[in-house]
């Protein structure tokens, strides 16, 4: 159903919207949650960015996460990316079509001063 | 008059029209076999939303702000905005979610982040000197080394 509505991002932040009415949880509260349970991080940020994009207000479709785990422990960063890629896969196959990822190790975070980069701005193709 | 405008358009139409016509509407663009073709052999590939020139996305333009920092210039460029098999073909290809993907010498490397965490740790230079580029960056560093 969702695929149908893969080209519009208005009628799939509503179907969105409605999906996440009926579990009574909005998609970032479900990517916090699936985060938190698979990698038990000890710093975890979940970020809603569609404000920045030209979508709908209140949409769920760009995501920047934060995850600072053990379990990233001696993984190449690709695979720590595709860890957390598959966790997220059913939310990228519906409505979220943007998932910035930063992954890090405790160690690293300490290293990096805790710092959370910036997205880049929108270029104006946000839905599409 | 039919005879002499025939070839002409024949010509135009094998050029362009027919190759945006594939891309467009044939499903074999989205195949495996078609983007082993696009990326086998080829020093620096992008799977991207708009082109080089005119980025339809800020990931998609940070990747193409990297490689021209680096002085990456002759990489080729796939718009997924203009083919919808090739943009579900490459998710599939390498079982990554979202775009942009960039290929060095074949091997898929990552998205925006790794790019950019790559550019960051040096490791890019690195990669883009296993395909015998040679990356701007070191010609900088060069430079700053001998005024200093």
């Amino acid at each position: 159903m969702k695929n149908v509505f893969s080209h519009c991002p208005r009628i799939l932040a509503g179907l969105n919207r409605l999906m996440a009415t009926q579990t009574n949880m909005t998609v970032e509260q479900t990517i916090r949650q699936k985060l938190q349970e698979t990698f038990q991080p000890k710093f975890l940020e979940v970020i809603n960015e569609s404000y920045m994009h030209n979508v709908p207000k209140g949409s769920e479709t760009h995501f920047k996460v934060v995850v600072v785990s053990e379990k990233f422990d001696s993984q190449p960063m690709i695979k720590r990316h595709r860890m957390v890629n598959e966790v997220l896969k059913d939310e990228l196959s519906s409505g979220v079509h943007a998932l910035s990822i930063m992954t890090k190790t405790p160690q690293q975070w300490n290293e990096s001063g805790n710092n959370i980069g910036k997205s880049p701005p929108c270029r104006g193709g946000a839905g599409l | 008059m039919i005879r002499l405008l025939k070839p002409i358009f024949f010509e135009a139409a094998s050029k362009n029209v027919f190759r945006t016509m594939v891309a467009r509407y044939s499903v074999a663009t989205g195949s495996k076999e078609h983007i082993d073709s696009l990326v086998k052999g080829k020093k620096v590939v992008v799977f991207m939303k708009g082109t080089p020139e005119a980025p339809r996305c800020g990931f998609s333009n940070a990747v193409v702000q990297i490689l021209n920092f680096h002085g990456v210039e002759n990489y080729s460029a796939h718009d997924v905005l203009a083919d919808e098999n090739l943009r579900k073909g490459i998710k599939d290809y390498t079982n990554w979610p979202t775009i942009p993907q960039v290929f060095i010498g074949g091997e898929f490397v990552g998205g925006c982040d790794i790019m950019l965490e790559m550019h960051k740790n040096g490791e890019l230079i690195e990669e883009l000197k296993k395909v015998d580029i040679k990356s701007a960056l070191l010609d900088q560093e060069k430079g700053n080394k001998k005024e200093g």
